[in-house]
């Protein structure tokens, strides 16, 4: 078990920055989640950490050791990659077995360790199978099997859900948040896919072109977004975006195009601190803190119906506000009774106000 | 008011039309077959009658005296049971090991240019074949000192069916999906290793194909040998079967018949042996 630093590291394929001057340390036994759209770097920064790229620039500690320059085989590193990545020539046991191979442990403690390892991850009775002859959920199973036998310092995980369908996604989930308390390593795990985020990190790295955006526990990044890509990357549906001007004479409130929010005590005294009269922001509401309401409400919303999704346990309401577009959800398993013209209100604590270049003033 | 209607086919006529259509199918594809059977199966029979000619008929009485005669050209079976295996397997090998190497190199090399080599080399190949460039490796071998030798041979022919296994051999190793070395070296695996345990195991299917490719084409191969080669003692089969024609220059039909079997038959071993140990199929990746 060890921590994992980056010092301004960087990686550039040709004159593309695929990773832009990255700072972090992952203690040792954290389970911190590399989060992004496609794109952003969040592969090629775990691919780092692995040794299977070089680079460009600064340098990266697991431990107290300088890997920058070491090669992959020396790292001591268990990866658990996308496509599973299982050698088809061999058996399940083989591939579990073949780490401990390649550091010539004796055939019979090799036979033990995969037996109790396979165990543990109930693919016990599979081991003489062949990777094409198992299910999706077997193969992730045996990959991770294979990421732990030989006890590594850092575990790496490349989207491994992404290949299971819906039903399987969430069991396999709930099993690697399971592993991780139970083994306690370090865990580095790269997803595009907020929920998994969410679920399984004791710290999200959120990333976009190659920085790191915010890096913080998962109920922080969600109660207050550092920027607007946060803001609106996390949550299913993101958080509503307005823009709008701060208006501080007479009554301090926010003037958008289609609304006027009042501001509360607390958020004046934060928006005189850091924004002047007139300045341009955008107001951000999560879909889950507005509520629909039968009549007009000050300091609220309204506008012609979008779309109306209703999903089971809760319903998406998208109301035309201006020419944005406002999301509410409601918390009810029958289909809302809404008229022409719908009116939304929300719960004036929960707003979220963000500077013109994206950064969040901090309200609270 | 009506618009005209086409009636559509009563159920007998479209049956009849099917069996039509199958019947014409049959006989043309029969046909097609039989044009390229026939050879073989005079091959099949023509070697065990001692009144063997071009025609296609059943040897009467069966006789193995065609063979008994072939048995007693002792050039010619030592051409075959020695001379063509020597070419044949060694340029098997030197042919399916380099085009593997070469192929893992420019599949895996992160150098520019790569596919751009590949493709140049498969060119070149078909640009320069053999009776062209006869004159000029005929030179160079004289140069090297390898006129008259094995091993000239099998470096020609080497040379010439080398880009071509190298374009087979890449496709297959552009197959396998990266990580699968990837893994191999955070498990902690070398270069070397990765290349044995991973990469070797999953192309073998491929450096069977291209050997057994490989290993028919020398077999085959008749103007290298016969241009570089003096000693009687060196010819390969191919060569050889040349001394079943007369002085005259025709073939002695029943001899060339019996030796001609024998000729195919370690082709035909060779296959059926790789099919069996490692059959001609491909893991390829897993579906994902």
């Amino acid at each position: 078990m060890a921590s994992v630093t980056f010092h301004d590291v960087e990686k550039a394929f040709g004159t593309v920055k695929a990773v832009d001057g990255v700072n972090f340390t992952i203690t040792e036994g954290e389970f911190v989640c590399l989060l992004g759209p496609s794109g952003c770097g969040k592969t090629t920064t775990l691919r780092l950490i692995a040794g299977l790229e070089k680079a460009t620039g600064g340098n990266i500690q697991i431990g107290d050791l300088d890997v920058t320059h070491l090669a992959a085989k020396d790292r001591d590193i268990g990866m658990v990659f996308q496509d599973y990545a299982l050698y088809p020539h061999m058996t399940i046991g083989e591939n579990i077995g073949y780490p401990l191979k390649v550091r010539n442990v004796p055939t019979d403690a090799r036979a033990t360790r995969i037996g109790e390892v396979a165990k543990n991850l109930q693919i016990d009775k599979l081991l003489e199978r062949r990777p094409g002859e198992i299910s999706g959920g077997q193969q992730q199973r045996t990959s991770v099997a294979r990421a732990v036998v030989h006890e590594p310092q850092v575990f790496l995980f490349d989207e491994p859900l992404s290949n299971l369908d819906a039903k399987l996604r969430l069991e396999a989930r709930s099993f690697l948040k399971h592993l991780q308390r139970e083994v306690g390593v370090t865990a580095v795990y790269v997803t595009h896919d907020q929920a998994e985020a969410m679920a399984l990190a004791d710290r999200i790295a959120v990333m976009n072109e190659g920085r790191i955006v915010q890096m913080a526990p998962p109920l922080e990044v969600y109660h207050r977004p550092g920027t607007t890509f946060v803001a609106n990357f996390l949550g299913s549906p993101p958080m509503n975006l307005l823009p709008g001007k701060v208006a501080l004479d007479g009554e301090p409130r926010f003037v958008g195009e289609a609304f006027t929010i009042p501001m509360q005590s607390h958020v004046e005294t934060a928006v005189r601190q850091h924004l002047s009269d007139g300045a341009q922001v955008t107001v951000g509401i999560r879909p889950e803190h507005l509520d629909l309401s039968q009549d007009p409400v000050s300091g609220g919303f309204q506008g012609p119906l979008y779309a109306l999704e209703t999903l089971g346990p809760e319903s998406l309401v998208t109301l035309k506000v201006g020419d944005e577009l406002l999301t509410v959800r409601i918390f009810s398993d029958d289909a809302p009774q809404l008229a022409d013209t719908v009116h939304a209100a929300f719960d004036p604590e929960k707003l979220h106000v963000f500077r013109e270049n994206g950064e969040r003033i901090p309200v609270e | 008011m009506t618009r005209a209607t086409r009636t559509p086919p009563s159920q007998a006529q479209r049956a009849a039309r099917f069996v039509l259509g199958r019947i014409t199918f049959y006989v043309g594809s029969s046909l097609f077959a039989a044009f390229f059977v026939l050879p073989l199966l005079w091959l099949t029979v023509a070697p065990f009658s001692t009144l063997a000619n071009l025609d296609l008929r059943l040897p009467d009485p069966w006789s193995l005296q065609n063979f008994e005669r072939v048995f007693e050209n002792g050039f010619a079976i030592r051409a075959l049971v020695q001379n063509s295996m020597i070419q044949g397997f060694g340029a098997m090998l030197l042919v399916t090991l380099t085009a593997t190497l070469a192929a893992y190199a420019l599949s895996r090399a992160n150098i520019p240019g790569t596919t751009a080599i590949t493709y140049g080399l498969v060119l070149f190949s078909s640009v320069v074949t053999g009776t062209a460039a006869m004159v000029p490796i005929f030179l160079m071998i004289v140069q090297l000192g390898l006129i008259d030798t094995h091993l000239g041979v099998i470096l020609v022919f080497t040379g010439g069916l080398l880009p071509a296994a190298v374009f087979i051999m890449r496709d297959f190793v552009d197959s396998i999906p990266r990580s699968y070395e990837e893994s191999a070296m955070v498990a902690g695996a070398s270069s070397w290793r990765v290349f044995r345990d991973i990469a070797l195991p999953i192309v073998r299917p491929g450096m069977m194909v291209v050997g057994v490719w490989a290993f028919v084409q020398v077999w085959g191969g008749f103007l290298i040998p016969f241009i570089l080669l003096r000693d009687a003692d060196k010819m390969p089969a191919s060569v050889a079967i040349y001394s079943f024609y007369t002085e005259a220059g025709t073939p002695l039909i029943t001899l060339t018949a019996a030796y001609s079997l024998l000729y195919t038959l370690p082709v035909l071993l060779l296959y059926l042996f790789v099919n069996w140990r490692y059959g001609f199929r491909f893991f390829g990746g897993i579906k994902s």
